[in-house]
């Protein structure tokens, strides 16, 4: 005979994954559940650990770029931007004034791709199967025709080198560029228009997976999330490297730090975006080449590039958070020591505290609001 | 008032669903919302989508008029650099006595394979060579149902013209093609006059 308190006494343990029908990787999560309700989750990763460091201590500083546009595979652009503006500081190499603006409307429209792209994720993790998600990928297109007329490919660009960019852009691509920027706006009018109003995502996502300012804070979450919660932190503004000290643009802050304060912080972001981008946009000019020449020689003889003994930590304020890339230099064509700081990685460390005390299905979306691509996480 | 948000989504998706369709278009028009083209596939075996000019898959070696003309010298640069190490060079080619062998005054591989399924199509190897040798092809379809004999490319196999080079990648060709002719002008007063501008009659090998 079974008793009722047998019953209430029995937890489940569901595996969700490493299948996940969502686009973010192979990513386990052990929940253990009372009901339906979340008391305990574990997550599991390494499925797809590649051993990226490792490589990268055993090839030169250049041979490590193509291996960083597999990390984050929506944001290679930035990727290669860490990296590069890691070895600039070790190796004091100068960069050329229109390969910061290259670099700069790079990284800027690897935002609007990530932004765009892990929003319709999101919403399908909600059950809105499709459509959001084609009308993202849609305008994504744009850019990546954009990326492979500059660098010879959608995704893995391997084009930002450290003293510029790899190769200038080919003739006409600026109009282009300003041509797209232009017409974003509209997009996002239009994305908006479908989803900030709706009443369903709004039922479904407020109030789901708050993470507090202190936690967010004392876990050193970066990115969206962390502004979502309300903390004024974007390292364009605090470490002001590159370019963006010269821009004007805001740094949008959520108040609730919920799914949907994460969904709308993205959306405003992508308009600052667009901002600095008809900026750079406005000012860049053919004056200087698109990479110094230190860069260049490092660029065509990799191995001649022997930096000073010594370290270095380059960090940019990636669509996903704080990207940081460290080297230790011994003064051979390798770096001694390679150390990737991912944000996808260390935002998702909050992942149980978010989850607790929530359904099975709203573990999904907070995921989704996460923004985690395991090609960074597990590196 | 709830259920608005829904509607005027519902909008967004009713305005995409008309502009994929050529009536619809039309029917916007009149309604004097300017449509835009919702059509953004393609179909793909039977269409294929035009690739920029910069689009890169796999790397091919270059040869001049012969395809024992190759520019390739075999100094490994690439093979060295290649981040996935997917290069293998065997060579300089050398006669019995150990002295290396040349043909059209260069000095050439005796094997070169480039193993597809490890190459990761970063275009490294194309910085890398002082010699503008090998470049970055836009053949995209190269899948094989064997690991081994289909997808490792021998020399025969990845040699392809210059004028192939020229037809694919014209602005990319044309430089190459300006330092290749610079980098001979400078070679030709420093060596004999005999061997660099004639070149008609092919030097044994």
């Amino acid at each position: 005979m079974i008793t009722p308190h047998a019953i209430s006494a029995e937890l489940l343990e569901v595996s969700l994954g490493p299948q996940h029908p969502s686009t973010h990787g192979v990513f386990r999560m052990n929940a253990t559940l009372d009901g339906e309700t979340i008391v305990k989750l574990k997550p599991v990763m390494g499925y797809l650990h590649r051993n990226h460091e490792q490589i990268g201590e055993h090839a030169t500083y250049i041979a490590s770029f193509p291996f960083t546009d597999r990390l984050d595979y929506f944001c290679a652009m930035s990727n290669n931007l860490g990296l590069a503006l890691a070895i600039e500081k070790l190796g004091g190499i100068p960069v050329s004034e229109r390969g910061e603006y290259l670099r700069v409307i790079m990284a800027e429209l690897t935002r609007l791709v990530n932004h765009t792209a892990v929003t319709g994720f999101l919403l399908n993790d909600m059950g809105a199967f499709g459509t959001p998600l084609l009308y993202a990928f849609r305008e994504r297109e744009k850019i990546l025709d954009l990326f492979e007329e500059a660098s010879g490919s959608r995704m893995m660009c391997n084009y930002i080198r450290p003293g510029g960019v790899r190769q200038d852009v080919p003739p006409g691509w600026l109009d282009r560029a300003r041509e797209l920027v232009r017409g974003y706006p509209a997009f996002l009018d239009e994305f908006e228009r479908l989803l900030t109003e709706n009443e369903i995502i709004r039922q479904r996502a407020q109030q789901v997976g708050v993470l507090p300012k202190e936690l967010a804070v004392s876990a050193s979450i970066t990115g969206p999330m962390l502004r979502a919660s309300g903390v004024n932190y974007d390292i364009r503004k605090v470490d002001g490297y590159s370019l963006y000290p010269r821009f004007k643009f805001k740094v949008p802050l959520g108040t609730v730090g919920d799914v949907y304060d994460r969904y709308y912080v993205r959306i405003l972001e992508m308009r600052e975006s667009v901002k600095i981008l008809e900026q750079a946009l406005k000012e860049i000019n053919d004056a200087s080449p698109s990479i110094s020449p230190k860069g260049l020689a490092l660029v065509k003889a990799p191995r001649t590039f022997r930096p000073p003994k010594g370290e270095a930590y380059g960090r940019i304020e990636a669509p996903k958070g704080e990207l940081g890339f460290y080297l230790v230099s011994d003064g051979t064509p390798q770096p001694y020591r390679y150390h990737i700081r991912a944000p996808s990685f260390i935002n998702l460390t909050v992942l149980e505290d978010l989850c607790l005390n929530h359904k099975v299905a709203d573990v999904i979306i907070i995921l989704g609001s996460v923004d985690i691509v395991m090609g960074e996480v597990d590196r | 008032m709830i259920g608005v948000g829904v509607l005027k989504g519902m909008g967004v998706t009713l305005k995409t669903f008309l502009e994929t369709y050529p009536w619809g278009r039309g029917l916007l028009r009149t309604l004097r919302m300017p449509p835009t083209n919702g059509l953004v596939t393609v179909q793909y075996p039977d269409v294929k989508q035009q690739h920029s000019e910069r689009f890169r898959y796999f790397p091919f070696l270059v040869y001049d008029r012969t395809p024992d003309d190759l520019r390739c010298v075999a100094c490994k640069i690439c093979e060295q650099e290649c981040p996935p190490q997917c290069i293998h060079i065997v060579g300089p080619a050398k006669d019995a006595q150990g002295r290396p062998l040349k043909a059209h005054g260069r000095t050439y591989p005796v094997a070169f394979d480039i193993d597809m399924s490890i190459c990761m199509s970063c275009r490294i190897c194309v910085d890398v060579c002082p010699f503008d040798a090998i470049e970055m092809d836009n053949q995209y379809e190269l899948s094989a149902s064997d690991r081994w004999d289909p997808m490792v490319y021998d020399k025969e196999k990845l040699l392809k013209p210059a004028e192939y080079f020229q037809q694919i990648k014209p602005t990319e060709a044309a430089e190459v093609d300006a330092r290749l002719a610079a980098k001979a002008k400078k070679a030709a007063p420093a060596a004999p006059q005999p061997p660099a501008p004639p070149a008609a009659p092919p030097p044994a090998a």
